[in-house]
């Protein structure tokens, strides 16, 4: 069977108009989903496909259309709700902290909360301080959420099914400088998994955690790497919450070596529970103090060269390999 | 209005019967919270009784109710075992949130009460999404949101208005106006103190209601009931109430003279609804003694039924952090 190249805005697309056909509670609903084909046009012709039932505008309001989401799926129907950016879910954070997180729990397990929250995430269009954020890494700190990030047009379609047959309240970060990024979609791909990081590139130098945009960041530093003999093992961790810690140490264990790269700030970050972790868990398997690049601590700002160079591009995360991979035995 | 409203000998015996259970379980809650059996934040409902009541009867069983952090009187009304209730406050795996929630948190999925909610306003947009999600599957059910006029001031209570009247959804907007929010009164937060006029900004019906008249309130809330069922949308009601007893058991009341407070105690839910019907002679003071004595033996039962109740065993902290399975 031969691959279809598609666009991981067309594979989300896909994923959506699947889980739509598959079952009629599903509908989705946000700012600017319908009309206007979504903000990042991920939703464009699905409200002349679905209607507008099942593809609903809603008006600015993110604390009351993320509740409401957590009402409906709380009521028996089964919505998803886009947020247009990472940024914009802090006007939904009382809801979906104080509420979607917490309602199973506090209800001694009658109300779990099957809701889907899409959120377009991080840099990528210049789009300056209030619309660039990567707030993933801060969300998996809050337990009673699933956190998935997405980096393959295989898992922007996937990625969505699993999403909705979890009865817990799933976060899907789609990353907005992906969304033009074309690959190849792999043909009857099963129904991605929401449990496991992947490994992207085998190597035996060194193990390079990454997700969502990272990964190819990673994956371009791994290449230069190759060249020079240093065989980096790039892990996508697809998900955030819960961590599959098991294939990070796995790695660890045949690299001895840790570099992850995260597009979140350092500190606090997600990138460092991994090296906490690996220091708890692995500490003997450790050759090398374990090393990571994350987005340099400033508000992102507008122009280009100041975006990239505050980002763990490929060109930082060569230089960090290097140094990692050149610890003595 | 009320004062005329003709009702059966029966159903004044039931709806004294109801507040009284609340009062009695409340009076007993600030006794053993004063002597530490049960902690945490306590928000009683004393003198609001009539809201609760009166609203529930316009409910069926399969509506939603979103309630607040002061959730007793809901709970009760809503038809929660005194039982769990109480043994929710004692924290006891008996509880009907496991003792995981506690006073503010009470929750029964088999009565659809989705809910003390500790976030002032936070009740609001959920009740859009449960109304939401009759009107999207197509049923005649509602939701019946309960808040006090302090959420009033939550950018979620505009949002959340301008949604259900944009949507047409079946939503019962029940403002409880007690006054104050916590300690400050309404003057002191709210540019428009008359609460139900604010619904027209939403193009909504709102009403003003005497939250102290258990019959006006049930017959408000029918109308809106009616309406919604009948696809008209959501209506905002404001019962204008009262609480006698402190914000929560830390309050010392600053903020209000006593004198004001023994005013409305004249006009109480209890006292007055007692008085009307001992007038239109469908109640006598044994009724009320005999009613009284029910309750209190309730209340008592649940009090042994809380203390011999196991704990949540502490290997089990963890659980329903996320759903899990139904044990085979």
């Amino acid at each position: 069977m031969s691959s279809t190249t598609i666009t991981y805005r067309e594979a989300v697309r896909e994923g959506l108009r699947e889980a739509l056909r598959a079952d009629p509670r599903t509908f989705l609903m946000g700012e600017d989903v319908g009309h206007y084909g979504g903000c990042f046009a991920v939703s464009k012709g699905l409200l002349a496909e679905f209607g507008g039932e099942r593809i609903r505008d809603t008006p600015l309001s993110e604390a009351t259309f993320v509740g409401a989401g957590i009402g409906a799926a709380l009521g028996g129907v089964r919505p998803i709700v886009e947020i247009m950016t990472s940024n914009f879910s802090l006007l939904a954070l009382d809801q979906i902290v104080n509420t979607a997180a917490t309602l199973c729990h506090m209800s001694g397990g009658q109300f779990p909360v099957p809701l889907v929250i899409r959120i377009a995430t991080g840099v990528g269009r210049q789009l300056a301080a209030q619309h660039s954020h990567s707030f993933e890494g801060w969300y998996a700190h809050v337990p009673g959420m699933r956190i998935v990030t997405p980096a393959t047009v295989d898992d922007a379609r996937g990625m969505l099914a699993p999403a909705l047959a979890s009865p817990d309240p799933v976060l899907i970060f789609e990353a907005i400088s992906l969304y033009n990024m074309e690959g190849e979609l792999t043909p009857g791909a099963a129904s991605g998994d929401l449990d496991h990081a992947r490994v992207m590139r085998p190597g035996r130098s060194l193990t390079m955690v990454t997700y969502s945009a990272s990964l190819w960041r990673g994956l371009e530093a791994a290449t230069t790497l190759a060249s020079e003999g240093i065989e980096a093992e790039v892990i996508d961790l697809r998900t955030l919450r819960p961590l599959d810690t098991a294939t990070i140490l796995a790695s660890v264990q045949r690299t001895h070596r840790l570099l992850v790269v995260d597009e979140g700030w350092r500190s606090g970050g997600i990138s460092a529970e991994i090296l906490a972790r690996v220091a708890e868990q692995g500490f003997y398997d450790l050759d090398a103090p374990p090393a990571r690049v994350c987005t340099e601590e400033v508000p992102i700002p507008y122009p280009r060269h100041l975006e990239e160079a505050a980002l763990p591009n490929a060109a930082r995360i060569v230089l960090a390999a290097r140094e990692l991979a050149g610890h003595a035995r | 209005m009320s004062a005329a409203t003709v009702i059966t000998r029966e159903r004044a015996l039931y709806l004294l019967g109801e507040m009284l259970r609340i009062r009695q379980f409340e009076d007993r809650c600030a006794q053993l919270y004063g002597e530490g059996r049960i902690r945490g934040f306590l928000h009683l409902y004393n003198g609001e009784e009539a809201v609760a009541v009166g609203a529930m009867q316009a409910l069926e069983p399969g509506d939603a109710v979103v309630s607040t952090y002061r959730d007793h009187g809901h709970a009760l009304a809503r038809g929660l075992g005194m039982n769990p209730v109480m043994a929710e406050l004692y924290g006891r795996r008996t509880g009907c949130s496991r003792g995981r929630g506690g006073s503010m948190h009470l929750f029964d999925a088999a009565r659809r009460f989705y809910g003390g909610n500790g976030i002032v306003g936070g009740g609001l947009p959920l009740a859009v999404g449960l109304a939401l999600a009759e009107k999207y599957r197509g049923t005649q059910a509602l939701c019946a949101c309960f808040f006090g006029e302090g959420a009033v001031a939550e950018g979620a209570f505009h949002e959340s208005m301008n949604l259900a009247a944009l949507w047409h959804l079946p939503v019962l907007f029940l403002c409880e106006n007690n006054l104050y929010a916590m300690g400050t009164a309404l003057a002191l937060s709210e540019a428009q103190t008359e609460v139900h006029r604010k619904a027209a900004a939403y193009g909504m019906p709102g009403e003003s209601v005497d939250g102290m008249d258990v019959l006006a309130v049930e017959a408000a809330t029918r109308r809106a009931a009616a309406r919604a069922r009948a696809g008209e949308g959501p209506m905002l009601l404001e019962f204008r109430t009262y609480r006698f007893r402190g914000h929560s058991m830390f309050d010392a009341q600053l903020y209000r003279d006593k004198a004001e407070v023994e005013e409305w105690q004249k006009h109480g839910p209890i006292i007055g609804f007692t008085a009307r019907m001992k007038t239109a002679g469908l109640l006598t003071e044994d009724d009320y003694q005999r009613l009284l004595a029910t309750a209190i033996a309730e209340v008592e039962a649940s009090v042994k039924f809380s203390e011999a109740s196991p704990w949540e065993p502490v290997e089990d902290l963890l659980r329903y952090v996320c759903a899990e399975p139904e044990p085979a």
